[in-house]
């Protein structure tokens, strides 16, 4: 510690001796501070993710009810779930439907919104807020609106349907697909403005000259739109939908507010996460719902890696 | 021209209802939390906000606490910003700017990380507090969430590219250890980007929900988002009672987001430039 300042000093005079040993001693203390400095993360890392993730493995290997004993069963765990849980493999239905659902119509709208918010109108600012303010409500107080928006009996998307378009009443969170329908909304409605202000900004990133040089030639808006905006901010294109991916796989708290911990008395709206949570801490089955988890992380890197595929597909043929 | 005009007119009415169904269900929540549940359950519903409010809100404060829990809302909230703050950009710093081996394995490493979804670990973190008689304590909040790959992530994209290596050898040559470089070169040079992180966080912080239900079971240390959810399964049918407790417990988010918007909104943006 004495010789700290010492050797912060500039040489004094272009010795090699004493540039090399200072230069040494730096590099000591880039060692020493570096590994200090990233030890915080790694030991949190390793108390509460790497060692619960590691154990999780393990008790997926036996039958353990909080309060009862456990006892080692092998694979047994996963041969249940393959073979004889028909709601688990619902859950999985039910998470991709409802991902394609707020997924989709979700993204189209958003590079839609976003070409507008580019197209240089006044009070951008408001509308870039206004469009972002769904993102940063809970999910819980999301979910709480919405279900008395599509009550089941009164609410407004019934006294919309059934009132003013002179449809039947629909019974929103008990009907299979309403219920899948009511969920993806509350998604698509929390999302979009968020994946818009993505767009944005990589529509703005493009070069004007590109859509000047492309007119001169002849090129029509839907063309430039198909043959310039499209590539060039295919790389947000991409994040965004891996982003909606692993947000999608895990979607959880507004199935659990909107239907309860079953997703609802049919299991409309069950989805993995949520057959995760209510196994593990409503039923507290601690070794089958270890081994949930783990399905649910090997069909969430399988189908990652599948977008990956697409995506890099996409990227080459055009 | 006139072709135009009609375009530029229809992109702003159709901008103008896309914010208008962004903000409308925060309307809808004052708008039934300040009637009765009857006039809610009727058809036509009511669409303008009744004078019941402070009666509905005087309901939620009796069923549960909701003060204590947007109290311990705020302690979570903050201290994990504050730690991740600290800790990330601290490791980031380290991974950007300081010569030690491996550090690139390190950085690829807590990239990968990110990859590991939060719920393959839960059981055994529930079993862990436990066994550490965390549960039920904020702590066991907080404990897990002080230092994460995404922050680190983001502080070292931002660090690589504005805090130059010049002026960390000129701060050397001035006689500054590594962690006086960090606090009185890096840090400052960091301000928009700490901004940007503390918001997200924050925010993040603030509304979730998986894990504090999990681990937080007594009333007294439910966090708001618990609270809701408690005063939404118990009390279903008060559904005016509902809300008037979820519009003013959403509020504070909306003002800090009135406040800080730029940095939000920056910071999506710029999560998008990176990918």
């Amino acid at each position: 510690m004495e010789s700290r300042i010492e050797q912060n000093r500039p040489a004094a005079g272009p010795g090699q001796a004493t540039a090399q040993s200072k230069w040494r001693s730096q590099k000591f203390r880039d060692h020493l501070s570096g590994y200090l400095y990233v030890s915080p993360f790694l030991i949190v890392f390793a108390l509460f993710t790497l060692f619960p993730v590691l154990w999780s493995m393990y008790i997926s290997l036996f039958s353990w009810k909080l309060m009862g004993s456990k006892t080692f069963i092998g694979l047994q765990n996963y041969v249940w779930l393959f073979t004889d849980d028909p709601l688990f493999w619902k859950s999985v239905g039910n998470t991709f439907s409802m991902w394609l659902m707020g997924t989709i119509p979700q993204l189209f709208l958003a590079l839609f919104i976003a070409t507008l918010l580019n197209a240089n109108l006044k009070g951008k600012r408001f509308f870039q807020v206004g469009v972002i303010v769904p993102n940063v409500t809970s999910l819980v107080a999301v979910a709480v609106v919405f279900i008395s928006i599509f009550g089941a009996n009164y609410g407004l998307m019934n006294y919309f349907t059934s009132e003013v378009l002179g449809f039947e009443k629909i019974n929103w969170q008990a009907s299979y697909w309403h219920a899948q329908i009511a969920v993806s909304v509350m998604v698509i409605w929390r999302w979009t403005g968020y994946n818009a202000l993505i767009y944005l900004a990589a529509l703005q990133s493009i070069p004007q000259e590109l859509y000047e040089a492309s007119t001169i030639d002849g090129a029509s808006k839907f063309k430039q739109f198909l043959y310039i905006t499209i590539p060039m901010i295919r790389p947000a294109i991409i994040f965004t939908i891996i982003l909606s991916t692993i947000g999608g796989m895990q979607l959880f708290v507004e199935p659990l507010i909107f239907a309860g911990n079953t997703g609802g008395q049919a299991n409309q709206v069950l989805t993995m996460v949520l057959y995760l949570y209510d196994t593990a801490f409503a039923k507290n089955s601690f070794g089958y719902a270890s081994a949930i988890a783990w399905m649910l992380f090997v069909i969430i890197m399988l189908f990652s890696l599948f977008n990956l595929y697409l995506t890099r597909k996409i990227n080459s043929t055009t | 021209m006139v072709v135009q005009r009609i375009g530029r007119l229809s992109a702003y009415a159709f901008l103008l209802v896309t914010v208008l169904i962004s903000i409308f269900p925060f309307y809808w929540m004052f708008v039934i939390g300040s009637n009765t549940t009857a006039d809610a359950n009727r058809f036509p519903p009511v669409i303008i906000p009744g004078s019941l409010y402070m009666d509905n809100i005087t309901n939620v404060f009796n069923n549960i606490e909701f003060f204590r829990a947007l109290g311990n809302t705020v302690i979570v909230s903050v201290a994990i910003t504050a730690a991740q703050l600290f800790f990330s950009s601290l490791a980031a710093f380290a991974l950007s700017r300081l010569h030690f081996k491996g550090r690139h394995v390190l950085f690829v490493f807590i990239v990968t990380t990110l990859m590991i979804p939060q719920q393959l670990g839960i059981i055994p973190l529930y079993i862990i507090m436990q066994n550490l008689s965390l549960v039920n304590t904020l702590t066991a909040v907080i404990l897990p969430g002080i230092v994460g790959a995404y922050g680190i992530f983001w502080m070292k994209q931002y660090m690589d590219s504005s805090v130059h290596y010049e002026l960390i050898e000129s701060a050397r040559i001035d006689g500054c250890g590594n962690f006086r470089t960090y606090a009185t070169i890096a840090l400052p040079i960091m301000a928009p980007a700490l901004a940007t992180l503390g918001i997200i966080m924050f925010m993040g912080t603030w509304n979730d929900f998986l894990w504090p239900s999990i681990v937080l079971k007594d009333t007294s240390v439910h966090t708001i988002q618990i609270a809701l959810r408690n005063l939404n399964k118990v009390y279903y049918r008060d559904i005016a009672m509902i809300m008037a407790g979820t519009f003013l417990a959403t509020i504070p988010l909306l003002i800090v987001v009135g406040v800080f918007s730029r940095y939000f909104i920056s910071g999506i943006t710029a999560g998008a430039v990176k990918a």
